[in-house]
């Protein structure tokens, strides 16, 4: 009886299996196609925001008191699972130690603070808004946080012509994927709040996908030699923003931290 | 760093053509007559590296009573302003401490501008080529606003105190209007489907005007901004921009948070962009007023331009004048106690 049933029992696995491998061949096989834009390119345009809280830490960390005790619960350490893929950030002995100071240091140090202009890829998962304002030669990426601005040169592309906060960005099309690839850093910007850093030899390599028609595939692979033993990876939803009317406005925060950064030498100061 | 070679010709070409616009009086709608660049979406293509330098100022000068300049005049005219320009170089000035503007290409005698245009104002209405008279409340508060800065104080007491340029907060040239600066006078405009991006390279400022045909409202009053809020539309080929909600903390020659600005901006040529604004604030001036800045092409890229992030300038004015101030105190105390 047994072995009556077992060829018939097997067949019916076998066919099974082929419908599933079909399946899930075919669910491979045919990805998110986004819409094109007038130049057939994938259509990337939108105001998008992470909704995460890498900007607290990239890697995972639980909750924690905030930096301004008079700010209480508001400016506690939101938890987060983290965007660092594969293990703790590989940062060199030196580098660690840095890092460590960094957020010890943090409520004086971190550039956010300051108003200064984010870096890449801090400016991605800010918890603001971006714009992606995609042409054929030019991509314009619009950060509401600090007025950022970045600038991805599809055309017309040289190698960095001197070292800046946003960096320079050479951007190209590998299928639907955008693929931007970032140098001419300053060592200025920090990743997150915790104090992780990067130097004048930051190498990024974004790669953006649209996964559904409101959300992106944001993948960063992140190559430093002076600060990291190897290149690591940081991967993350962008989510589009439908708020009805969504704009960006204005966060001209250079304002909002002239008497932090200044007010000791205003007139009569103690 | 000189582009004098490669701006001379293209400028040539095209201010004839913009000059004849603007002497003629034609309306910026009126069709090309011939075919202009468009985007794969059928708009007007007004993207490339601008700049708007130019030697013509806002109001026609005192003594000035004709629209346009003869061409020895012009010349005359340049050559004086660059002389001035170079100057800031002198060797031992303060100004030389500063900046070198020849050096660096940042005089306009040596950066990409209109070359023949021969304006005497960039005002064209009123005809007097200067702003209509203020009303009564634009003189108060033009006499309100200088009360305030006497009784702020000294620009070196605090940083509130100082120019906002100088604070790196926002630079005249941003706009809404857009106005060409000492220096870096640069523009970026980018065309994305729905919108006409302009970076303004002085503090990395990118409007984003959004084309919504009337159909996106402003922001509520209670929501101001320092460059408003934009909206745009296509007026044939001519982009057309409505801005209001303006905060009034960069006001425009004395104007309100009220002010009203329509920006128009449309192809000459393959050199030249048409711009043209119209100012609407009937607290300040009696009537509604025009002027045209045409873009002249520049070449690019435009590189970061981190103001605040290098603000060593405020820090230093600062922090000289704080030891300024020791010093008096201590030769005070001196004083005493002999």
């Amino acid at each position: 009886m047994h072995i009556r049933f077992r060829a018939p029992a097997l067949a019916v696995a076998g066919a099974l299996a082929v419908v599933f491998g079909v399946i899930v061949s075919a669910g491979q096989a045919t990805p998110y196609r986004a819409p094109r834009g007038p130049d057939g390119k994938p259509n990337l345009n939108g105001i998008w925001q992470a909704l995460n809280e890498a900007d607290w830490d990239i890697e995972g960390h639980s909750a924690g008191p905030g930096r301004v005790m008079a700010l209480g619960a508001e400016d506690a350490v939101i938890p987060g699972l983290g965007v660092v893929e594969g293990g703790p950030l590989p940062y060199l002995p030196a580098a660690a130690a840095k890092k460590k100071a960094n957020f010890e240091k943090r409520l004086t140090l971190d550039p956010e603070i300051k108003c200064y202009l984010p870096g890449v890829p801090r400016a991605m998962y800010l918890p603001q808004p971006f714009q992606i304002l995609q042409s054929q030669k030019h991509i314009m990426m619009a950060f509401q946080y600090a007025g950022a601005v970045r600038t991805i040169y599809m055309a017309d592309q040289t190698p960095a012509p001197a070292d800046s906060w946003m960096g320079w960005s050479n951007g190209k099309w590998e299928g639907d994927t955008l693929v931007i690839d970032t140098t001419g850093f300053n060592d200025l910007s920090w990743f997150d709040r915790a104090g992780n850093f990067h130097s004048d030899e930051l190498h990024v390599v974004e790669r953006i996908t649209a996964t559904g028609p409101d959300h992106l595939n944001y993948e960063a692979t992140i190559e430093d030699k002076k600060v990291f033993s190897r290149p690591w990876k940081m991967s993350m939803p962008l989510y589009r923003r439908k708020d009805k009317g969504a704009r960006l406005l204005e966060f001209r925060c250079v304002e909002f931290v002239e008497d932090l950064i200044y007010g000791a030498l205003r007139k009569g100061a103690k | 760093m000189r582009y004098r070679a490669l701006a001379f010709g293209a400028a040539l070409a095209a201010v004839a053509v913009m000059a004849g616009h603007t002497v003629a009086g034609q309306s910026p709608a009126a069709p090309a007559k011939k075919a202009i660049p468009r985007t794969p979406d059928g708009q007007p293509d007004l993207q490339g590296y601008w700049t708007n330098s130019t030697y013509v100022p806002l109001e026609r000068p005192d003594k000035v009573t004709k629209a346009l300049y003869t061409e020895s005049e012009f010349a005359a005219l340049v050559k004086d302003a660059a002389s001035r320009e170079a100057e800031q170089t002198e060797p031992g000035t303060v100004a030389d401490v500063h900046y070198d503007f020849s050096q660096f290409g940042l005089d306009r005698s040596q950066s990409a501008f209109v070359k023949n245009d021969l304006r005497t104002s960039m005002i064209v209405d009123p005809a007097t080529g200067r702003m209509p008279p203020l009303t009564e409340e634009g003189k108060k508060r033009a006499a309100d606003r200088a009360a305030e800065r006497r009784r702020a104080g000294a620009t070196t007491d605090a940083v509130q105190n100082m120019p906002i340029g100088t604070r790196c907060l926002i630079m005249a040239g941003s706009g809404p209007p857009m106005m060409n600066a000492g220096y870096n006078s640069n523009y970026q405009i980018v065309q994305s489907p729905g919108y006409v991006t302009i970076l303004v390279e002085m503090i990395h400022d990118a409007r984003i005007i959004p084309i919504v045909d009337g159909k996106q409202a402003a922001l509520p009053a209670s929501m101001t901004q320092w460059m408003g809020d934009s909206r745009g539309h296509w007026d044939g080929d001519t982009l057309v921009i409505e801005t209001t909600n303006l905060n009034g903390k960069n006001p425009f020659r004395g104007s309100s948070e009220k002010m009203k600005v329509t920006e128009r901006l449309w192809r000459i040529d393959a050199n030249t962009l048409g711009y043209k604004f119209t100012i609407d604030d009937p607290g300040t001036w009696t009537q509604p007023w025009t002027a045209e800045a045409p873009m002249t092409k520049s070449v690019g890229p435009i590189f970061e331009h981190a103001c605040h992030e290098g603000n060593y300038g405020v820090r230093n004015t600062l922090a000289g004048a704080r030891l300024e101030d020791r010093k008096a105190a201590e030769a005070a105390a001196k004083k005493t106690s002999n």
